[in-house]
């Protein structure tokens, strides 16, 4: 089943409650994702020329001052790691790719789960009410934010299978759905040389979208090539640096509904996820239509 | 918006109650004592409200509702209040489902009886497999509406969206505005006098004033009741 939600602040004034707001939407998806949960969270900029690279280890009593340590032998580091349960989010002046080659070849039971300006991507096993309070997503601010709620389906519940999964610098996908065709589109895409960690087919999805960009295509572009490619059941919802997509397969059998004010788009599973929000009374209610690309930004 | 209860309604906040003691209440009523009239509040997206109800009371929903609110209906009179999700009116026998706002996808699925009137827009798969209920939708349909229609009526004020009436029996069809498609074995039929007169009665019944002159009917082209491998490349 699974649930995802997302929420993208029109209103900077709001930035403030973004982490209430999110944290009792995704809540409120337990019941259709009762094996894990995660989020990304759009925050603080990174400063120009730095990235914030958000990690995770199994162990809450991992040694990430060691690491900040080791990383800072190889890049500069800003000083302050932010350790939040399993995470832990650092600031450093590198390429995407030198950081995930540094840390793949000297902290291999490290997982890099985001890397990019804003985002930050925590997940982990359990109810969502369990993530959410573990990593206290009610105090965090920030943009904009997507999440999502498993039952899991096709691969193992574990925290590499949980989602958001990452897609590129600032880039995430949440899935609800089930693709067909994920086994010989991971091997094509490893051919390309896309990296997966998982047999799950949402990260399929991801690595799908990673490579479409790669190629050139803008995020639109991109999810509509997904509309050709990928065969299943899907509703997908995007995040970006400035904003978020969603978009449904042409069955469009996984729910989703969305809601916009002038303070704010969200968009979730259930209208359940919308009830929460300040002014749903007035705001704007639809089903996006199968086969169309939504987007916003700033 | 709150609706003044009348004088011996029953009132259910299901901000304080939970949708499974609202569904107990009403399915303690018997045909002939209890409040004919019921109101419930803060329905905050919940799924399953109203179901099941067997005796002719009147239920006034107020506000958005879940999934398969108002299923498996006979002789009462549901009101859902605002926007609906998937299922609404699911397997309805007989009496009245009213949505004021739109309603998610299979609308009044594998209905037998009753009317389910949508003031809103239907999503995909509106009265998919429908067994006789008569469904008026005063805005548009989804994709494959009607699919596997069996009996009844889907009566479509607006436009209708693609692979209409797939794979359909012997269900009619009254569309509006454009079928973007017909799926596959439907095809559009000549309006005759009985199919003016059940179209009249159910907009007449719906509160809706579009003349039936504005109707077109589509139904079964009745070849694909049987499997026939010369039609194999329709299916």
């Amino acid at each position: 089943m699974c649930g995802i939600v997302g929420l993208f602040l029109k209103n900077p004034g709001l930035e403030s409650e973004l982490g209430l707001h999110f944290s009792r939407m995704l809540a409120c998806m337990s019941s259709r994702g009762p094996d894990s949960a995660g989020f990304a969270i759009y925050g603080h900029p990174a400063p120009d020329g730095a990235l914030k690279v958000t990690l995770q280890h199994p162990s809450e009593a991992y040694d990430w001052q060691a690491l900040a340590g080791s990383l800072g032998g190889r890049f500069k580091v800003q000083p302050g790691v932010r350790v939040v349960s399993t995470h832990a989010v650092f600031t450093l002046a590198a390429s995407e790719g030198d950081v995930r080659g540094f840390l793949g070849r000297e902290h291999p039971d490290v997982t890099v789960m985001s890397v990019g300006s804003t985002i930050e991507i925590m997940k982990e096993t359990g109810t969502p009410e369990s993530v959410i309070a573990r990593f206290d997503v009610a105090g965090m601010t920030g943009s904009h934010a997507v999440g999502h709620t498993r039952m899991a389906t096709e691969s193992a519940v574990n925290t590499q299978g949980s989602h958001p999964f990452s897609t590129g610098l600032d880039l995430c996908l949440v899935h609800n759905g089930s693709l067909s065709n994920h086994s010989r589109l991971r091997d094509s895409l490893r051919r390309e040389g896309i990296e997966f960690r998982t047999d799950n087919d949402s990260e399929v999805a991801a690595g799908y979208l990673t490579s479409r960009l790669r190629k050139g295509d803008d995020l639109s572009a991109a999810l509509g090539h997904a509309l050709e490619d990928l065969d299943g059941f899907y509703t997908f919802t995007v995040g970006t640096n400035d904003g978020f997509a969603v978009l449904r397969d042409r069955i469009a059998c996984k729910p989703a509904i969305m809601a916009e004010t002038d303070d704010y788009v969200a968009m979730a599973s259930e209208y359940r996820s919308l009830a929460v929000l300040p002014g749903i009374a007035d705001a704007r209610l639809w089903e996006p239509e199968p086969a169309t690309v939504y987007s916003w930004s700033r | 918006m709150t609706l003044k209860a009348t004088t011996g309604a029953r009132v259910i906040d299901l901000s304080a109650h939970t949708v499974r003691e609202l569904n107990q209440a009403l399915h303690d009523l018997k045909a002939a004592d209890g409040p004919r009239e019921w109101f419930v509040r803060e329905p905050r997206g919940a799924h399953a409200v109203a179901c099941g109800l067997t005796v002719p009371v009147t239920v006034h929903v107020e506000g958005p509702t879940g999934y398969y609110c108002a299923g498996m209906n006979q002789l009462a009179t549901v009101i859902l209040g605002g926007n609906t999700g998937t299922g609404v009116a699911e397997n309805m026998m007989s009496g009245l489902v009213h949505v004021r706002g739109n309603a998610s996808q299979s609308a009044g699925a594998s209905g037998h009886g009753g009317l389910l009137i949508i003031d809103g827009n239907a999503a995909a798969r509106c009265g998919i497999s429908m067994k006789g209920i008569d469904i008026v939708v005063k805005g548009s349909v989804g994709h494959m509406s009607a699919f596997m229609a069996q009996a009844g009526n889907l009566v479509v004020c607006g436009d209708a969206g693609e692979a209409l009436g797939d794979s359909i029996y012997e269900a009619r069809i009254f569309v509006r505005g454009k079928a973007a498609d017909l799926g596959a074995d439907c095809m559009e039929k000549e309006m005759r006098e009985e199919h003016r007169a059940i179209l009249g009665d159910l907009l007449a019944r719906a509160g809706v004033d579009h003349p039936v002159g504005e109707f077109r009917r589509y139904g079964s082209a009745r070849k694909l009741y049987n499997f026939n491998v010369d039609h194999a490349s329709h299916y």
